[in-house]
């Protein structure tokens, strides 16, 4: 049932490939969203965030305040690079 | 670059509070929000507060935002809104990035900044979760309380903390019928007197059950639910099946802070506070100077705490940066004693262990 259970819905990942891989030793969250971009869409790692960080707790053995949560950098949303681009041409 | 003294981003409860209290000892503020109109969640809660009437009890949360901004509209000339704009980055030199509307994006230098950005739902895992019908709680009561929009016609709850036993009243009220409501935990979260109106509409509560599996092919059409033990691990032989067609998921909601992660202030999990919370003083500066936060975003409580929060935050970041009101000492004793106040009750008991863990 693993495979039909979506724990990041931006990126459609399952609780199936996040259990092989933490299996498999990768054990922090930033491993984990290189290796199958959870994390990485529009909402940022907020649905698969602390369900990731409660599968890793579950399968070391760790408390939840013992996992490193994910690095979070700017945009939050995404943001077109043309008005980047702008903004940036009107500081010059 | 847009200059600015005081930066508050989010216009909930606790970011209109901070923002009218900033204003009121003098400073220039610029509310930055997401969202087309002010007041937060707030707008969507029908029904009436609890607490003390320095916090709106007894007033049904839709009309705080008006009595709130009529209140900032004092403050005119120094308070500056932008709507439909979204914070979305803060950088190591403190410069807020603004996407405004997907068609405008600028930087703002502010000299000190509030960070009262709220919560967000946290969600389940179990098989079929993505099938149409499967709401979060927040979602179905903006269908229902800001769009005038049916989410279904049979719904099965899940989770009786206060937020899941109000939006399960809102959902009767709207002629939903609710099949049950259920919570992993041996006991129900939420304020009884919330339980026992809906228990006396016949609604059962199960407590110590999970949801099993979401079953339907192009949109819910049944829940299965199990019993769990004393570790939360499913007891088989315990399966209960519902005809649904709405899934409301009410676990509880986490602190939206992500901001103040990227700028660098140092955060913790606290489960408490229901997630990640950044390290504050008493006054709500976090370990960055100058970079205060206020409302759920420190920690998830509920809207009385929060304006509370935001006043005191708000004074004490104008105080910060060169306004400091005569009476400061005063004010600022007051908010704190509030605080005391909405926090004195049993239930607020982990709240006070929670903040515990984050005093700097």
């Amino acid at each position: 049932m693993d495979e039909n259970t979506i724990i990041c819905r931006c990126s459609d990942v399952t609780l199936k490939e996040i259990r092989e891989l933490i299996s498999q030793g990768y054990q922090t969250f930033d491993e984990i969203k290189r290796i199958t971009r959870a994390g990485m869409g529009p909402c940022q790692g907020k649905t698969c965030g602390y369900l990731i960080m409660r599968e890793i707790a579950n399968a070391t053995g760790k408390n939840m305040q013992d996992i490193k949560f994910q690095t979070n950098r700017p945009p939050v949303v995404g943001v077109k690079l043309g008005l980047i681009a702008e903004e940036g041409r009107n500081e010059e | 670059m847009k200059q600015a003294e005081i930066v508050v981003i989010g216009g909930g409860p606790a970011g209109l509070c901070a923002a009218m209290s900033a204003a009121k000892s003098g400073a220039g503020v610029l509310i930055i929000d997401r969202n087309k109109s002010l007041g937060g969640q707030l707008v969507k809660q029908t029904h009436m507060f609890f607490g003390s009437e320095k916090q709106y009890a007894s007033t049904r949360g839709i009309d705080i935002p008006e009595i709130l901004l009529k209140e900032l509209a004092k403050y005119k000339d120094k308070v500056e809104i932008k709507t439909n704009s979204t914070a979305v980055g803060f950088y190591e030199d403190g410069v807020i990035t603004v996407l405004e509307k997907e068609d405008k994006y600028y930087k703002v230098e502010p000299k000190a900044v509030v960070v009262a950005t709220g919560a967000y739902e946290k969600f389940l895992s179990f098989p079929n979760n993505d099938l149409p019908g499967i709401y979060g709680a927040g979602a179905v009561q903006t269908l229902m309380n800001v769009h005038g929009v049916k989410p279904g016609n049979r719904v099965l709850m899940v989770g009786a903390g206060n937020i899941g036993l109000i939006v399960s009243y809102q959902l009767m009220q709207a002629g939903v019928k609710v099949a049950a409501i259920l919570d992993a935990a041996p006991k129900i979260g939420g304020y009884l007197v919330h339980a026992s109106k809906i228990r006396r509409m016949g609604v059962p509560i199960l407590t110590s059950h999970t949801v099993k599996e979401a079953i339907g092919k192009d949109f819910l059409e049944k829940a299965v639910v199990c019993k769990v033990d004393e570790k939360f691990n499913p007891i088989p032989g315990t399966e209960i099946t519902f005809d649904v067609d709405v899934m409301c998921i009410s676990v509880g909601l986490t602190p939206l802070n992500e901001l103040l992660a990227m700028r660098g202030c140092r955060m913790k999990y606290v489960p408490q506070l229901s997630g990640l919370v950044p390290v504050r003083d008493e006054n709500y500066e976090t370990t960055v100077e100058n970079i205060f936060v206020a409302g759920d975003a420190s920690g998830v409580e509920e809207a009385s705490a929060a304006m509370v929060e935001g006043y005191l935050a708000g004074l004490c970041a104008a105080a910060k940066i060169g306004y400091k009101p005569d009476d400061f000492y005063e004010r600022r004793k007051d908010y704190m004693n509030q605080l005391n106040n909405l926090r004195s009750g049993p239930a607020a008991r982990h709240i006070l262990a929670g903040l515990d863990q984050i005093r700097r």
